[in-house]
């Protein structure tokens, strides 16, 4: 079992909660994940490490209630315990195997889309560390839903926040911001870009023609996330990968989002059921059109 | 009773037609009268050729013995020294080439059953509260032990008899392995069976801690430098999944065996109130023969499709065991024999819509013996099909191997390790099971799990 140390409503639908788990706080690297069970008989969920302390073993995450096991999650609070915390998982972002020096000579750019500034927040911090100040894109629904500004203005080296509708800072998509930023005379060596699979793939188209290579991070349904199952497959430049043990981190331009987005949407239905179901009971019986 | 010496005292069963919408236990094994008059058929022989025939060399005649006198507990005990999963094994054992291959009454009429007999006797020690005999006394040294399917939990359960401190690490939230996970309800019950097991290894002495993926949580070798184990036994099995990769098999409905078991064994997406979501097709191919395909045909024949195995090459070459194939035909499955699939067809949406197949013949027998099936030119077809399940055979996840200094490994990523006694490239390290000779059967595991803790002690006596 393992204490929910620190919870922290971010908005009606997000929450970044402080778990102890003293072996994967030891070993987390930036780019990784772990996979939560709340209870008995719930859900196997994967999620992106947010943040680490080895010393006091604690292991930071960040979620969004999108079916009947986060809004399980959202309604812990501290002191109590998840029954399974299982990680951290995947392979560290490729960034963590360079020399200071050679990151040092480049210029780095993240764009995070939505949820996406969670696992983007520990490799800006981890360069940061190193010294390596990267310039960051956030971008965002609306305003509301911005989170972790603060924490991530503290360790990037420029900091662009969009909003679709405006809001709040920029406006418009992160594409958008890339494309004045680029206008504006920027230039990089590197983009990595994280968050809905729709924003990487647009993230992707542009950056191909900007000749600015591109590393992304993927989410796919994940059952047991240490590559027993094969749920998680993608296609990788021809070439067959499991997210959970060969990723989660790819080659943008050699991933293929549209089969990907295909395979995302396989459970949508089922599971967007049992979330109405459990959050409106028995009232949102009221004509959905989904159930019977 | 029967009383006619050359024929086994039938087992009770489940309905075909009633087990095929549910998924309570197939075989209902025998009762105590049974039992005893199947017993009685065991001749008690000086040189039993049956315990040759166990991989953990059980003392078959001396419990079938304690069965004749109704001294079940006594039977118990004696299984108990050699095996720590008996309810399992009499349960998922292919007896007919192990111990009941070997038997003496075999020769004119039906072997004795064994397996069922070690079944019964299990069962009634859970039913009793008989738990295994103990340790007599702790050595102070520690043994890690990766994985708690088969493998790991026999040789913990021997070393914890020997008097070692043994941890074993899993990477999943339950321990069991194969017996949580891959094989389903209907043949080897969790609850009742598989946990109560585990429990009598943890009754030993072994400490189980979930949630840690080695490799990734921690290292073997940090397991063995900073928190002071003396010995390793890698048990982690072979659970990475092959694929055909043929066109199409990205498709919504298109499942590895191990994630559509996965789902239904262990995350219990069987029943209604699992969180965890399961596809439950209207018609649903599973490509494969060996026990695993027939697994999944079965479980997706309990959740309310039309199955179909499709297998390259003919009934006679089926890898399953002749009993499992006998059940899931009489449950209804259907079997499509010398048919291969070539693509696999989507809608619009990129769900499975079809399978597209060729026609196989046998053609000369290869390497290793068995006739190889040729395509037949210009016989493809289209198999109308919902969901599509690839069981094709798994192979040891790198995960562990790559991440621990000095660790050999051979071209199939299999962990080298001596037979005789588990021993690997790296000292202080034992390996057994899966991940030693990639997928084989539950009690070859085993065995090897036993081999290893004898070698693992003689390792730690010489040192």
């Amino acid at each position: 079992m393992y204490k929910i140390v620190k919870k922290r409503v971010l908005n009606e639908a997000i929450c970044l909660m402080d778990v102890e788990a003293k072996r994967c706080a030891a070993h987390c690297k930036p780019g990784q994940f772990v996979i939560v069970r709340t209870d008995e008989g719930a859900e196997r969920i994967p999620l992106t490490i947010c943040d680490y302390d080895a010393e006091k073993g604690i292991v930071t995450i960040v979620f969004q209630v999108v079916g009947a096991g986060t809004l399980r999650m959202f309604r812990m609070e501290e002191g109590e315990y998840l029954h399974d915390f299982t990680g951290p998982l995947g392979k560290p972002s490729e960034l963590t195997d360079e020399s200071t020096e050679s990151l040092k000579s480049k210029k780095i750019l993240f764009v995070a889309g939505g949820l996406g500034t969670a696992p983007v927040y520990p490799q800006v911090k981890y360069l940061h560390e190193l010294g390596v100040d990267a310039d960051v894109i956030v971008g965002a629904k609306t305003k509301d839903i911005l989170i972790m500004e603060d924490e991530m203005k503290a360790v990037a080296g420029n900091l662009y926040i969009t909003t679709d509708d405006g809001s709040y800072g920029r406006s418009g998509m992160v594409t958008k911001v890339i494309s004045d930023l680029y206008d504006e005379g920027k230039k990089y060596d590197l983009c990595v870009a994280i968050g809905p699979m729709i924003m990487m793939k647009f993230v992707c188209k542009l950056t191909k023609e900007l000749g600015l290579p591109t590393i992304v991070s993927m989410n796919p349904i994940m059952v047991d996330g240490t590559g027993m199952c094969g749920a998680c497959r993608l296609i990788v430049g021809d070439e067959v990968k499991f997210a959970c043990v060969d990723g989660p981190e790819f080659d943008g331009f050699l991933v293929d989002f549209d089969q990907a987005m295909k395979r995302q949407n396989l459970y949508k239905t089922e599971e967007g059921r049992k979330y109405l179901l459990e959050q409106e009971k028995e009232t949102h019986h009221g004509g959905c059109g989904q159930c019977d | 009773m029967t009383t006619d010496v050359n024929t086994r005292v039938p087992v009770r069963e489940q309905d075909a037609e009633v087990r095929a919408h549910n998924f309570e236990e197939v075989c209902y094994g025998y009762n105590e009268e049974e039992a005893v008059c199947e017993s009685t058929r065991c001749l008690t022989c000086k040189n039993a050729q049956c315990v040759k025939g166990c991989p953990v060399a059980i003392d078959i005649p001396a419990f079938i013995e304690q069965v004749k006198n109704e001294n079940f507990e006594e039977a118990y005990q004696i299984i108990s020294r050699s095996s720590s999963l008996p309810a399992v094994c009499g349960r998922v054992c292919p007896q007919e080439t192990q111990c009941e291959g070997k038997c003496i009454r075999g020769i004119k009429g039906d072997p004795v059953s064994i397996g069922k007999l070690e079944r019964f006797v299990a069962d009634w020690a859970r039913e009793h509260g008989i738990r295994p005999e103990g340790p007599s006394g702790k050595n102070g040294k520690k043994v890690a032990v990766i994985g708690s399917g088969p493998a790991g939990l026999t040789c913990a359960g021997d070393l914890a008899r020997l008097g070692y401190d043994v941890t074993i690490f899993e990477a999943l939230h339950e321990p069991g392995g194969v017996l949580v996970y891959g094989i389903p309800e209907f043949r080897l019950p969790k609850e009742d069976v598989v946990l109560k097991e585990i429990d009598n290894v943890k009754g030993l002495g072994v400490k189980i801690e979930t949630n840690v993926v080695i490799g990734k949580t921690v290292s073997i070798d940090e397991l063995i430098d900073d928190e002071g184990f003396d010995a390793v036994f890698i048990g982690s099995g072979a659970g990475l999944p092959k694929f055909m990769n043929i066109p199409g098999e990205q498709a919504g409905g298109v499942f590895s065996a191990n994630e559509y078991l996965t789902r239904s064994n262990l995350m219990k997406a069987f029943k209604e109130e699992s969180d965890t979501p399961i596809y439950r097709g209207r018609k649903v191919a599973v490509v494969g023969g060996g026990n695993v395909a027939m697994d999944a045909a079965r479980t997706a024949l309990r959740l309310g499709a039309e199955v179909h195995i499709v297998y390259r090459r003919s009934e006679e070459e089926l890898p399953a065991r002749v009993e499992e194939v006998h059940h899931a035909k009489e449950e209804g499955i259907i079997f499509d024999l010398l048919t291969n699939p070539v693509e696999i067809l989507a809608d619009e949406s990129g769900w499975v819509s079809g399978m597209k197949c060729i026609r196989m013949e046998l053609g000369e027998p290869d390497a290793s013996g068995r006739r190889r099936p040729v395509e037949i030119p210009g016989s493809e077809f289209t198999m109308e099909v919902d969901a599509v399940i690839m069981s094709l055979g798994t192979s040891p996840n790198p995960l562990i191997s790559s991440t621990t200094e000095g660790l050999e490994v051979n071209k199939w990523k299999c962990i080298v390790a001596d037979e005789e006694n588990g021993a690997t490239s790296k000292e202080g390290v034992y390996a057994g099971g899966d991940a030693v000779t990639g997928a084989a059967t539950v009690i070859l595991a085993m065995g090897a799990g036993k081999a290893a803790a004898k070698g693992i002690d003689e390792y730690l006596r010489a040192k």
